[in-house]
């Protein structure tokens, strides 16, 4: 194994980013994620690489559209606010099928709101982020290893699907230090054939576009992307189970959040109360699978969020309603303590489903 | 002997341009200069919003379809990509450019970026259906300034050229027309310098071409043209706007 | 104890961060699981400061430490706000120069060192926060450690190398006091 070292969330990401061979990043500053951009202005010259502070959110996303054009590992990275100015960008990237990666760490909204951790994007995230049919590959990292871990995977999962990933992170992810391993499993970008670099006189044009004023053709694109996104689906779905075997509650929890509820876990254990956590690692492909299968034993579900609940829906689609799903949140840049979970767990336990 | 011939940077496709439009001129210009500089093979274009925008299925080198105003960014990042190898030029309209887009316009001039683009001013949102433009003049009709444009209302039109010659950054500057031969002549002269600018690692090069949207200004072709004798010009005025290198040789 | 929870807390300007990271760095070198979470935002430009750190055995869980084992309260309004979210039989650390008041809790140890006092004292004013570090490492009975040479060569970059000594230094009078 190779030496850890401390590092922020936030430039674990950056240097994953270079190890996975991403050499062009654009970006805008916003808290809380700035150190991604300060990271890449310091190191990108030094290996022929592009920093690029744009002037807004906007071109920021559209340099990266134009750098996966071309062809190569490309990221931006910004904050909720910043995210929603990429909205645009992001629609584009899906409907012409360009491989990218964007990194939200998270803030409270909605409007300028707060520059604390917050989770307030999920819909925004899995939803898509834009306007049309599409989706984004959602990763969600609950430490600094995975945010490096994640950022690579990012990269590998958006050239092989033609698809934007997203890392959606928050400020206390963002922010922490916690040791790391750089000894990360990187597989080159494959060919690009669809790449616009110039014909060279050897081929046909290349394009990349989304404009397609034929409703067949239209309908038809949207059914290929969907059957692909279906692939994904299958192969790509991502989860961490935690003391799921007996789980009579089950707690739904990303992220920070995760990381809260395994010590609220940990405390209700001890207490006897047969309590479990399904992560999801990918929030878009949606584990829906473990979720469903945990209704053969768990007598309720507690989504730990922070947000007014969005995950919680999903929680609730994919265990078709078997059980009762509960919310326990804090919003606005607060976070959950382990003790309102415990409170949860307990309340749960007791009740025995019935909230 | 061939007297004349299609450019081989232009497809076979037909063009969608309504009749008296210049930008099949200007598509044409823009091709020959791609094979003059023989530069089609590194060439990558960016296609805006606007009635340019299927222009990726008339160039033969590589497009991109950008998005609403954002092309320079697009270039922005296709000529970072590969700065030595990629030959990027955008080719945008008024609104496009100087509405939506500014803050992009303005900020790859200002850093001078590597690029090349053609910047079609007709006075009009042509595509939608002939709406105001931030280069409409004052007074002219259109859908939604069907009184006239009124400067009270809604301010004056923007001289692009002139604005961004009062940058730092931008490499050339120039406004050329094509409602004649001799005009057509200059702005393919101007055209070319704006690539071989690229070619040269002199930097950002901005040609806006004065052209004629008879269908939009509701005019013949012919009254298109004159009327961008009689009125375009002398408000958007022809010539240099900005030529870093010539000055300094000077 | 399997599980240790530091608090940092002081003004901005007062080395709270570094001194989470220096323990930090130290976990990590004597191979335990840590995590350091700083406060962000407006108030790292003067007004108050904290920082997470936990180091574990155990593969650390939230890494907000709302609850600290150890309490580190470099000024006043640090141990008015935390003072009561120290678990019973915990330790509070506190710059008695900058803290006049007592500590309430009778169910905590407490260690009160002048620490600004004998940084200006000493010729290093900016190192009250090493001179606290090395009274806790003494108490811990850590002081000694192989980790704490490590952690300072590795929080400290190479090319403020000539702060090396010093800080032992202040940490040295630290725990001695």
């Amino acid at each position: 194994m190779a030496d850890k070292v401390l590092m922020k969330g936030n430039e674990a990401i950056a240097e994953a980013a270079i190890l996975a061979g991403c050499r062009h990043y654009f970006g805008y500053p916003i808290t809380p994620q700035t150190e991604v951009a300060a990271y890449m202005a310091k190191r990108m010259p030094k290996i022929g690489g592009t920093f690029l502070q744009a002037e807004s959110e906007i071109a920021a996303i559209n340099m990266v559209y134009g750098v996966a054009s071309a062809g190569y590992r490309v990221m931006t990275s910004s904050s909720s606010p910043g995210i929603s100015l990429k909205g645009e960008g992001l629609s584009y990237l899906a409907g012409a099928d360009l491989p990218a990666l964007v990194v939200n760490v998270q803030r409270g909204g909605p409007g300028l709101g707060g520059i604390q951790p917050s989770q307030s994007d999920y819909f925004q995230a899995t939803r898509g982020g834009g306007h049309g049919d599409y989706h984004m590959i959602v990763l969600a990292p609950a430490s600094v290893q995975e945010m490096a871990e994640l950022t690579v995977k990012g990269f590998e999962l958006a050239d092989k699907y033609r698809m934007t990933s997203m890392i959606l992170a928050d400020g206390t992810m963002g922010q922490m230090m916690e040791p790391v391993a750089l000894d990360l499993d990187i597989k080159p970008a494959p060919e690009k054939p669809w790449a616009t670099r110039g014909t060279g006189m050897k081929r046909p044009h290349n394009i990349i576009n989304s404009l397609s004023l034929v409703p067949e053709e239209l309908e038809q694109l949207n059914l290929e992307r969907y059957e692909r996104y279906h692939i994904v689906e299958e192969n790509e779905t991502r989860f961490e189970e935690y003391m799921m075997d007996d789980a009579e509650i089950c707690i739904a929890a990303f992220g920070i959040a995760a990381r809260v509820s395994k010590n609220a876990i940990n405390a209700a254990r001890k207490e006897g109360i047969k309590v479990g956590m399904i992560r999801p690692i990918t929030l878009w492909p949606f584990p829906k699978a473990p979720f469903l299968k945990a209704t053969e034993h768990v007598k309720t579900f507690i989504s730990v969020e922070l947000s007014m609940g969005q995950m919680i829906e999903d929680v609730r689609l994919a265990t078709e309603c078997r059980a009762p799903v509960l919310l326990c949140n804090r919003v606005g840049g607060m976070i959950p303590s382990p003790d309102q979970v415990l409170d949860s767990i307990r309340k749960a336990s007791k009740n025995g489903g019935n909230d | 002997m061939v007297v004349f011939d299609k450019p081989h940077a232009l497809t076979d496709v037909p063009m969608h341009y309504c009749p008296g439009c210049t930008h099949g001129i200007v598509h044409r210009l823009v091709a020959e200069v791609i094979d003059e500089l023989s530069i089609e093979g590194k060439t990558i274009g960016i296609a805006p919003v606007g009635c340019s925008v299927m222009a990726y299925n008339y160039f033969n080198c590589d497009m991109i379809e950008a998005a609403h105003g954002r092309a320079p960014a697009v270039a922005t990042g296709v000529k970072r990509a590969d700065p030595e190898n990629h030959i990027v030029f955008t080719y945008q309209g008024d609104g496009d450019l100087a509405s939506i887009g500014m803050a992009e316009t303005v900020h790859a001039a200002a850093r001078n970026e590597n690029i090349t683009i053609i910047f079609i001013n007709n006075a009009i949102y042509g595509m939608t259906g002939g709406q105001m433009a931030p280069t409409s003049l004052p007074g002219q009709v259109t859908q939604t300034s069907p009184y006239g444009r009124d400067p009270k209302l809604c301010g004056y039109p923007i001289r692009v050229c002139e604005m961004l010659s009062e940058l730092e950054g931008p490499e050339y500057l120039e406004r050329v027309t094509v409602n004649n031969v001799k005009n057509v002549k200059n702005a393919k002269k101007a055209i070319k310098k704006a690539f071989q600018n690229q070619i040269d690692g002199k930097g950002f090069s901005l040609v806006e071409v004065i052209s004629a949207c008879p269908t939009n200004w509701g005019m013949t072709p012919q009254a298109a043209l004159k009327w961008i004798d009689d009125k375009m010009i002398p408000y958007y005025p022809l010539g240099v706007y900005k030529d870093r290198s010539a000055k300094e040789a000077e | 104890m399997s599980t240790k929870q530091f608090l940092f807390s002081g003004f901005g300007g007062q080395g709270i961060l570094f001194a989470g990271k220096f323990l930090a760095y130290k976990g990590l070198t004597e191979e335990k699981q840590v995590s350091w979470l700083p406060s962000y935002g407006p108030e790292m430009r003067g007004g108050t400061a904290s920082c997470s750190v936990i180091v574990s055995d155990d593969p650390v869980g939230s890494p907000i430490v709302s609850n600290p084992d150890i309490l580190v309260a470099m000024n006043l309004p640090s141990l008015d706000r935390y003072e009561d979210s120290v678990v019973p039989g915990g330790m509070i650390f506190m710059d008695s120069t900058l803290i006049e008041r007592e500590v309430r809790r009778k169910d905590v140890k407490v260690f009160a060192v002048p620490a600004t006092a004998l940084a200006s004292e000493n010729g290093f004013p900016t190192l009250a926060n090493m001179i606290l570090m090395g009274k806790i490492l003494n108490e811990l009975g850590e002081f000694g450690a192989e980790g704490v040479d490590a952690a300072l060569r590795k929080v400290i970059s190479a090319k403020h190398a000539d702060m090396l000594e010093v800080n032992f230094k202040a940490m040295k009078i630290g725990a001695d006091h």
